[in-house]
This record gives C-alpha cells, sequence and structure tokens, in this order.
C-alpha cells in the first residue's frame, strides 16, 4: 500500500510543480520526478525479478469489482526497461528541448504528459483489472498524443497525432470488446476472468477472444497491416519522445500480447502459427518499406516495424513450443523475444536521439540533403554507428545475442518437428535472414548518406555536435548495448523468471534449458569480445607501420576526373536503385518525372516519393469509398435552418409514430385473432 | 587449430594457382604462384594516400573486414578436429561476423564520397543479401539431414549418410562454390579484371584504398576463398584420421582453386542488371535441397 500511496503521490506532487516553475526549469522538475518514480517501481520489479511477486488488492468500487496490482516477473521485465529508457529520453529531451524555448507555450503540457506516459505506462504493466487496466491504457495513449503533437503549429504533426488517436482507439475499442465478452461470460473484470472463460468455453471462442486482444495490442505494437499510425507519428513527434514511443510506448503492445497469450493458455499451436505468420510479414514489410524512404525519422520508424516483427517471431515460436509441449523450443522463443524487447528499446531510442542531433544539427530530416557529418558530429556518428550495427544484429552488439535466440529457436524447430509444421519455420527462417540483410543494405545507406561523403547541400547552418547532456544519456545506452552484446549470460539468467512463468507448467525440462543456452551464450559474448580484441589489434599494428611509412592525403580518385561536387557523390536514392527495381512490384511509389525535351529545353526533374501499399489499400481505400458514399447523403446538410427542424419533427415523428403503429398493428391482428 | 592454420597457409597459395590457371588455359606465360602474395607484401611495407574526404571510418574499416574474416575462419572445423570455435549454432556467428566485414566494407566506401565506389557498395551491398538467404537454408537443410546445428557435428555426421547425401554434397558445393563467388566477387557475378569501373563491383569499392589497408583487403579475399575450400572440403572428409585428411584437404582446395581459374577462363559476366535473378536462383537452388532432404528423411510419408 506503502508503495502506491507514495507513487501516486510523487506523481501529482511533480505533475503540479511541473505547471508552477518556469520554462526552463520544468524540463529538470520532470527529470527527478521520472527518477523517483522510477526508482520506486524499480524496487518493486527487482524483488520480483528475484522471485519476490509483488501482490496488491485494493477494494475498488461497485463498478470495478477489487482491482488487483501485481508485479510478477513478466511486468517487472517491462517496467525495468520502460524504466531505463524513460530516463534516458527525459535527461536527453530536457536539453533537447531548449532549443524550443522561444515557443510561447506547450511546456507544461509536454511534460506533465512525459511524467503521466511514464507513469500510465508502468501502470498498465501492474493493472490486473480490465476496467483500471483501459483507463490507464487510455492515460498512456492520450499523454502520449499530446507529446506527439507539441510542435502543433505544424499541420502535419497534427494530423499525424489524430491519426494516431483514432488508431490507438480502434485499437482500444478492440480490447474493451474482448474485456466485455470475457466479463459478461464470467462476471467479473478481473484479469484472472479470462483463465476461467477459457476453461468453460469452446476453444474457437478463446482463439477469437486471442484474436480481439492480438489486434488491440497489435495496433499499439504495430504489427502489419495495424501498423500505420507508426511511420507518421514517430517522424511527427520531437526526437526524444520517438525514441520513447518506439523504445517502449509500442512495447507495451508486446507486453498486452505476452499477457493474453499468458492467461488465454489453450490454443496454442494455432495462436503460435498465427503470430509467428503475421511477424514474418511485419517483419519483411517493415524493412522493405524502411529502405526506400528519404526521411531518417521515417526510416527509423519503419525499422520499429521490422524489429517488432522479430519479437513476434520470437513470441510465435514460444507459442507452438508451448503447443506442442517442447520446452526447449518455448524457452527460446520467449527469451528471445523478451530479450529482443529489451535490445530494442535500447538501440532504437539510441538511433531516434542521433537522429534528434542530426535533426537540431542540420535542421533537415532528408538524407538526399545530408552528407560528411562525422567530420562535425564525431561522437553523434560513432553512436549512431554502434546503434546501426546493433539494430542489423552483428555482433558484438545486443542485437545479435537476441536474433542468435531466434535463430536458435528457428533451427531446433526445423530439425525436430514433423514435415508440414515445420515448412512455416522455414519461410519464417528465409524471413528472418531476409530481414537481417536487408536492414544491413538499410543501415549503409543512412549512415552513409548522413554521416560520410561530404554534404550534398549547401547547408543552413554550420552542423555543430550536441551537448554534453544529450551524449551522456546516449553514452549510458551504448554501455548497456555493448554489455548485453559482450555478457549475455547475464541477462540470460534474469530472464529465468519471466520466460519460467511461460514454460514453468512443462516441468523441470524446462530448466534444463537454461543452463545449456547460457553456456551457448557465453561461448557468444567472449568471441564477440574476441573480435574486439582482433580488430584493435589489427589497427594497432597498422598504425605503427604507418608511423614509419610515408603517407600524404589528397582528393578522391575519380578516375581521372579533376573537378568533382558534391552532387556527384553516390546519393542515398541511387544507393537502393537497384533494390528498388527490384522490389518495385511490391511497392508503391509516387514519381514524378518531367524529361529533358526539345531544343531549348527547360528545367527537368525526377522525384520519387515511397508510399505504404498496406495503408493506401486497407486504410486510404476504404476511407475513401466511405466518404464517396457519405458524400452521396451530403443533401441533408443543406444549412437551412427549417430543414433542420423538420429533420428534428421527422425524428419526433418516428419515435412516436413507429411504436404507434406497431400498436396498431398487433391491435388489428388480435383483432383478427378474436374474429 | 589444425583448419585455422592450414586455411591460411593455404590462402598464401590460392590466389596463385587461379592466377596460374588462368594463364595456362589462355596460353601466357604467366607469373609463378607466389607473385600474389609478394604482392600484398609490397603493399604492406607501402605508404599509402588518404582521400581528403573520408574520415576515421575509412582507416579503420580494412582492419574490420580483415578480423572478421579471421573470425570466421576460425569457426571452421576440419574433420574430426573442431575449430577454434565450436558451438551449438556457429554457423550463425560465421554469417553474421562476415556481414560485420561487410558492413564496414561498404560504408568505408561510402566514405570517400565518390560516385564510382557507391555504386560498388550498393551492388555489393544487394547482392551479398540476396546471397545471404541461399546458405541459411543450405545450412538449414544440412542441419535438417544430420540433426545438429554446428559446422563440426554436421560435417562429421553427413559423411555417415547414404550415397544419396553425396548427391546432396555435390548440390551443396555448387551452391557454395556460387556463394563464395559472390561474396568475394568473382566471375559470373563480377569481373576484377575488368577494364572499366562502372562494371565492377569489389575492385570498384577498394579504388581509394592503398598501402597496407590493400594488402589487407587483397589478403582477405585470400582467406575467404580459402574458407569457402575448406568448407566444401569438410563436406567430404568425416571422421577420417588427421594423416588422410590433410593431404585430402590440401587436394580439394588446389582442386577448387583450379575450377575457379577455369571458370573465370571460360565464362563470361552476367549483365550487372541479371545478377540479382541469378543470385536469387540459387537461393530456390538450396531450397531444392531442402526439399531433397525432406525426401531422404522420409518426411514425406
Amino acid at each position: 500500500m506503502g508503495y502506491l500511496v507514495s507513487f501516486i503521490g510523487i506523481l501529482f506532487a511533480s505533475l503540479l510543480l511541473i505547471g508552477w516553475v518556469d520554462n526552463k526549469r520544468k524540463g529538470t522538475v520532470a527529470i527527478i520526478a521520472t527518477l523517483m518514480i522510477s526508482a520506486l517501481s524499480s524496487t518493486i520489479a527487482i524483488k520480483a525479478l528475484a522471485g519476490q511477486t509483488f501482490m496488491l488488492l485494493l477494494k475498488g468500487s461497485l463498478v470495478t469489482g477489487t482491482v488487483s496490482l501485481v508485479v510478477d516477473p513478466l511486468s517487472a521485465w517491462f517496467i525495468l526497461l520502460i524504466n531505463f529508457t524513460a530516463i534516458t529520453g527525459i535527461v536527453y529531451g530536457a536539453k533537447y528541448m531548449q532549443a524550443y524555448l522561444n515557443k510561447p507555450s506547450g511546456f507544461t503540457l509536454h511534460w506533465v504528459s512525459y511524467v503521466l506516459a511514464h507513469a500510465g505506462l508502468l501502470a498498465v504493466c501492474a493493472v490486473q483489472n480490465a476496467l483500471v487496466f483501459l483507463i490507464v491504457w487510455e492515460v498512456m495513449v492520450i499523454s502520449a498524443f499530446f507529446l506527439v503533437i507539441f510542435e502543433s503549429h505544424k499541420t502535419k504533426t497534427v494530423r499525424a497525432g489524430i491519426n494516431y488517436l483514432i488508431q490507438s482507439h480502434i485499437g482500444i475499442i478492440m480490447l474493451t470488446i474482448a474485456f466485455i465478452w470475457v466479463s459478461s461470460v464470467t462476471g467479473s473484470f478481473n484479469f484472472t476472468a479470462i483463465p476461467e472463460f477459457v476453461s468453460n468455453q469452446k476453444p474457437l471462442y478463446s482463439f477469437l477472444l486471442m484474436l480481439l486482444f492480438f489486434v488491440g495490442f497489435g495496433i499499439k505494437a504495430g504489427f502489419v497491416p495495424f501498423h500505420t499510425w507508426l511511420p507518421h507519428a514517430h517522424p511527427a513527434a520531437p526526437s526524444h519522445v520517438s525514441g520513447v514511443m518506439s523504445g517502449i510506448l509500442i512495447k507495451i503492445g508486446i507486453y498486452g500480447i505476452l499477457r493474453m497469450v499468458f492467461l488465454i493458455d489453450i490454443n496454442y499451436l494455432a495462436t503460435g502459427y498465427f503470430i509467428l505468420f503475421v511477424s514474418v510479414i511485419t517483419g519483411v514489410y517493415g524493412v522493405m518499406l524502411a529502405l526506400i524512404q528519404h526521411n531518417l525519422k521515417k526510416l527509423l520508424a519503419y525499422h520499429s516495424i521490422e524489429n517488432i516483427g522479430i519479437i513476434g517471431i520470437g513470441i510465435g515460436l514460444g507459442c507452438i513450443g508451448l503447443g506442442t509441449a517442447s520446452p526447449v523450443l518455448a524457452w527460446l522463443g520467449f527469451a528471445g523475444a523478451l530479450l529482443h524487447t529489451l535490445n530494442h528499446s535500447l538501440f532504437k531510442s539510441l538511433l531516434f536521439y542521433g537522429a534528434g542531433n542530426i535533426h537540431q544539427g542540420t535542421s533537415t530530416m532528408n538524407v538526399e540533403r545530408l552528407g560528411g557529418l562525422i567530420k562535425q558530429m564525431p561522437h553523434t556518428a560513432i553512436l549512431f554507428l554502434i546503434a546501426a550495427l546493433a539494430i542489423c544484429g552483428l555482433p558484438p552488439f545486443n542485437g545479435f545475442i537476441s536474433e542468435f535466440i531466434v535463430y536458435q529457436g528457428l533451427f531446433h524447430g526445423i530439425l525436430t518437428y514433423p514435415f508440414p509444421y515445420m515448412l512455416l519455420l522455414i519461410v519464417a527462417l528465409f524471413g528472418l535472414v531476409l530481414i537481417g540483410g536487408l536492414a544491413i543494405f538499410c543501415f549503409t545507406k543512412a549512415f552513409g548518406a548522413v554521416f560520410l561523403g561530404v554534404q550534398r547541400q549547401r547547408p543552413l547552418i554550420g552542423p555543430k555536435e550536441s551537448s554534453l547532456q544529450k551524449l551522456i544519456p546516449m553514452y549510458l545506452v551504448v554501455g548497456a548495448i555493448l554489455t548485453i552484446g559482450i555478457f549475455p549470460q547475464v541477462f540470460i539468467s534474469v530472464l529465468n523468471l519471466p520466460v519460467g512463468q511461460f514454460t514453468g507448467h512443462l516441468g523441470a525440462s524446462a530448466d534444463a534449458v537454461q543452463p545449456h543456452s547460457i553456456q551457448v551464450l557465453n561461448h557468444l559474448g567472449f568471441y564477440s569480445g574476441a573480435l574486439l580484441l582482433i580488430v584493435a589489434a589489427i589497427f594497432l599494428y597498422r598504425s605503427r607501420r604507418q608511423q614509419v611509412s610515408v603517407c600524404s592525403y589528397s582528393a578522391t580518385w575519380g578516375c581521372g576526373y579533376v573537378a568533382p561536387t558534391a552532387k556527384m557523390q553516390y546519393t542515398a536514392s541511387s544507393f537502393i536503385r537497384n533494390y528498388r527495381k527490384l522490389a518495385e512490384p511490391l511497392l508503391s511509389l509516387q514519381k514524378f518525372k518531367k524529361d529533358v525535351v526539345g531544343v531549348f529545353p527547360v528545367k527537368a526533374g525526377h522525384t520519387i516519393h515511397p508510399q505504404d501499399k498496406v495503408e493506401e489499400l486497407l486504410i486510404n481505400w476504404p476511407l475513401h469509398k466511405f466518404r464517396v458514399f457519405m458524400f452521396k447523403l451530403s443533401f441533408l446538410q443543406n444549412g437551412r435552418l427549417q430543414f433542420y427542424i423538420l429533420y428534428g419533427m421527422a425524428f419526433i415523428m418516428l419515435l412516436v409514430g413507429v411504436p404507434f403503429i406497431i400498436y396498431l398493428i398487433r391491435f388489428f391482428v388480435n383483432f383478427l385473432n378474436t374474429i | 587449430m589444425v583448419s585455422f592454420v592450414l586455411i591460411v597457409l593455404i590462402s598464401l597459395v590460392f590466389s596463385g594457382i587461379v592466377i596460374r590457371t588462368k594463364s595456362i588455359a589462355s596460353g601466357r606465360k604467366g607469373p609463378g604462384i607466389w607473385q600474389p602474395m609478394k604482392d600484398i607484401f609490397k603493399l604492406f611495407k607501402k605508404g599509402a594516400v588518404y582521400s581528403e574526404t573520408t574520415s576515421i571510418i575509412f582507416q579503420i574499416a580494412p582492419s574490420i573486414y580483415f578480423a572478421s574474416v579471421l573470425m570466421a575462419i576460425m569457426v571452421i572445423p576440419l574433420g574430426n578436429s573442431k575449430g577454434l570455435i565450436s558451438f551449438a549454432g556457429d554457423f550463425v556467428f560465421f554469417a553474421y561476423v562476415l556481414a560485420v566485414g561487410k558492413f564496414f566494407n561498404i560504408i568505408s566506401a561510402l566514405d570517400t564520397g565518390s560516385s564510382f565506389e557507391g555504386m560498388g557498395a550498393s551492388r555489393e551491398a544487394l547482392f551479398s543479401m540476396l546471397a545471404e538467404p541461399a546458405f541459411f537454408i543450405l545450412m538449414g537443410s544440412l542441419g535438417l539431414l544430420t540433426g545438429y546445428t554446428s559446422f563440426h557435428e554436421i560435417f562429421m555426421a553427413f559423411h555417415f549418410g547414404s550415397y544419396v547425401s553425396y548427391a546432396l554434397g555435390v548440390i551443396a558445393t555448387f551452391i557454395l562454390i556460387m556463394i563464395c563467388m559472390i561474396e568475394n566477387s568473382r566471375m559470373p557475378v563480377d569481373d576484377p579484371k575488368t577494364h572499366l569501373e562502372l562494371t565492377m563491383i569489389h575492385e570498384v569499392m577498394i579504388l581509394d584504398n592503398s598501402g597496407f589497408d590493400l594488402g589487407l583487403i587483397m589478403h582477405a579475399i585470400n582467406l575467404k576463398f580459402a574458407m569457402y575450400g575448406a568448407l566444401i572440403a569438410n563436406m567430404f572428409l568425416g571422421d577420417a584420421p588427421m594423416y588422410l585428411t590433410i593431404p585430402l584437404f590440401l587436394s580439394i582446395q588446389v582442386l577448387f582453386a583450379v575450377v575457379v581459374g577455369i571458370l573465370e577462363s571460360f565464362s563470361a559476366r552476367f549483365r550487372m542488371n541479371h545478377n540479382a535473378q541469378f543470385i536469387l536462383v540459387l537461393s530456390s537452388l538450396s531450397l531444392l535441397m531442402f526439399f531433397g532432404v525432406l525426401m531422404v528423411l522420409g518426411k514425406f510419408n
């Protein structure tokens, strides 16, 4: 109880205080509030990960019934990763927001929303009562909406924000329907009612319930085809918000799906194959679209979708493992998914912070205009490079560890499963490899175009390296990335309890999996470290050799051409041109081309804007049709008062008339009967 | 350990044998088999010219590329002796470590800000990305056939299969040779001896490298050749005693080098925009291998 009271106390005190102090100090207050909330929730979470599950039963009200707050190991894992990114996000953000100090308003709302979103995320992890869950979920959604629309003077930003708000609420409708369904059958809003529902109803109904939850949480997580809000919202938000959204907000969708997988303990095989199928499509689609983006933050947003796909592959494998009572597969699947959730929250937030530095240094996000920033912003460049390597899943960084676990799961499945079932696994393997390859392609493009070569367009302002307060949280994240990459066994042993929640009932054999994988990961960490050492050795030897020999500097070799300009460099678009040609049937590109014609040609040009085919087909097209249909009814809205009064009258007539007519008919029928 | 030493040793003469084969095939006198290595040592001693646009990435990338290839070689076993690194799923590590080198190779080409080198980088990125699934499905089907997920165990168990497994071995060899040619940017995909930068992949990426760095990159290619040769050799070595394994290994490597030389002498390079299709065909070939394995295991019944 004491925890809850102090949690709410700190929350409201800080919310009030943020309103009181002046714009410059609001960030500092928010940092302190976030730190205190994090410290409080982390102590509970660390205890839970050590085996002491935190439970609190509140009386609640007549409507909600008893409200239980539970922090079990699964919640605790998510609470810890939320806290880490929330802290780095706010320390970075406090400095980032100082660039907007000339903007008159919006600071109070921004920082209040940040603290509220953080608190909401934590509450979602702990609340186990459907109604209260929906309330805290809503708090989180709305405060995230305010975070996104900080630059509300831009139409694009507000549009993206409203797009996010509507889609999130479609998700909430799905969740509400699902929870109401459960409570109408069992009469309780508590999460414990869900297993009750499952054991009393047909398996098909449980599967439908799972689907409802999957769609509801999937919209938050960004599974294709529910991802369309993501590439709009991320570029519109300030960078630290994009980092936090991509790092932890979409992960709460993953938490929801995992929680429901845990509660709806039936149909695991069907659920597993379904999630696996959707995830492979999500992953491949996400990275395919990421490659063709020009806007750096949009590119990163599509990569979030890709990584949700990888996490989903892990969850799918875990479910298949549960469905076939294979402890190894279940363990590897869930461990891979949970670890990748943490990993992605680290490197993705780092990438967005890096993008924020670039945005504030150059005031553009278009990769075609950037270039050569490694000279002006060396720290940002190296940090971005490390994050890029990590997201590509390359050793010695953390992304490799979690992808390796998922690979192990896939190979285990392929090796041990009967024929028809393994086919989807080989498709998933193909997908995962393709995702890896395309991610490397994409990040060589992004890093190369932004940081290497020379700037392609004359900069508006001279780019400068960001200040220390922005770099320190970034280095903190890099520390975490490297620690997981080189000492993965530590984190795997922490994962024992959260994963055990799923695999526990498979018996003692589930525990036998862990030592084996820890051994393998020991190898991985060790050899990843060795790779670093070998590189260092070769580089040192090379440097010593170069001191003896003569080294000089000259222009880049242009095959004999001596006056190259920055425009002659290979651009990001031309870098991916071969790929674009190859993948064109699957993509949707808007091209504008003006050829060189005539004897005295005027200015020619060629632009390509990448579009999202799924969005066009699933959102824009139906909406367009709906609007065309509604337009036909627009004669009703003619703006004349007399007509509106007529509508009112007609409505009242209907209201009174219909029951009256029914009464008459009934009377007549009775009359006939009596004859 | 044995495999590491042997691969490093054979890498010293590998290009030499390829060049020798090519010169015999074209009726030239040609250089001796030690010539490529002499060139590389000469490069190690030379100074370097760096482009003014380049940064630290350009300086460190060749070292990382070389280190990644060395690391990958450590994973490879030799007959019944394990590689220096061996654990369940080590071929995933193998592929990803090589990818680290590739990543740096690509960004170091972009670092020069040249129009040519970006083009090479783009092609390298695309082609190696397309070749990756073929390798993984190949290893997946070998794993399925033998029931293991590390190079050493797969190759040890592979040997004891039926005659059909040797047939599969031939398909696997073909896929590996082709992957090797793609990864090293050799003949059917790229022609290292072409005279026009627009038609190159690998050579155009390293236009600006010189001195020690160029030597590292050149020798990394030799090592990569020997590495894939060792993978192919392992398919046929099995659990033989060491005094048989080593000569067999060396002769397979020499044979592989001669095959590469002959391939380069008598085949023409594909059109650049058809390369992608060719590489995708490789993936479907590895799927064919996968279904072959399923058939051998009787999973269809």
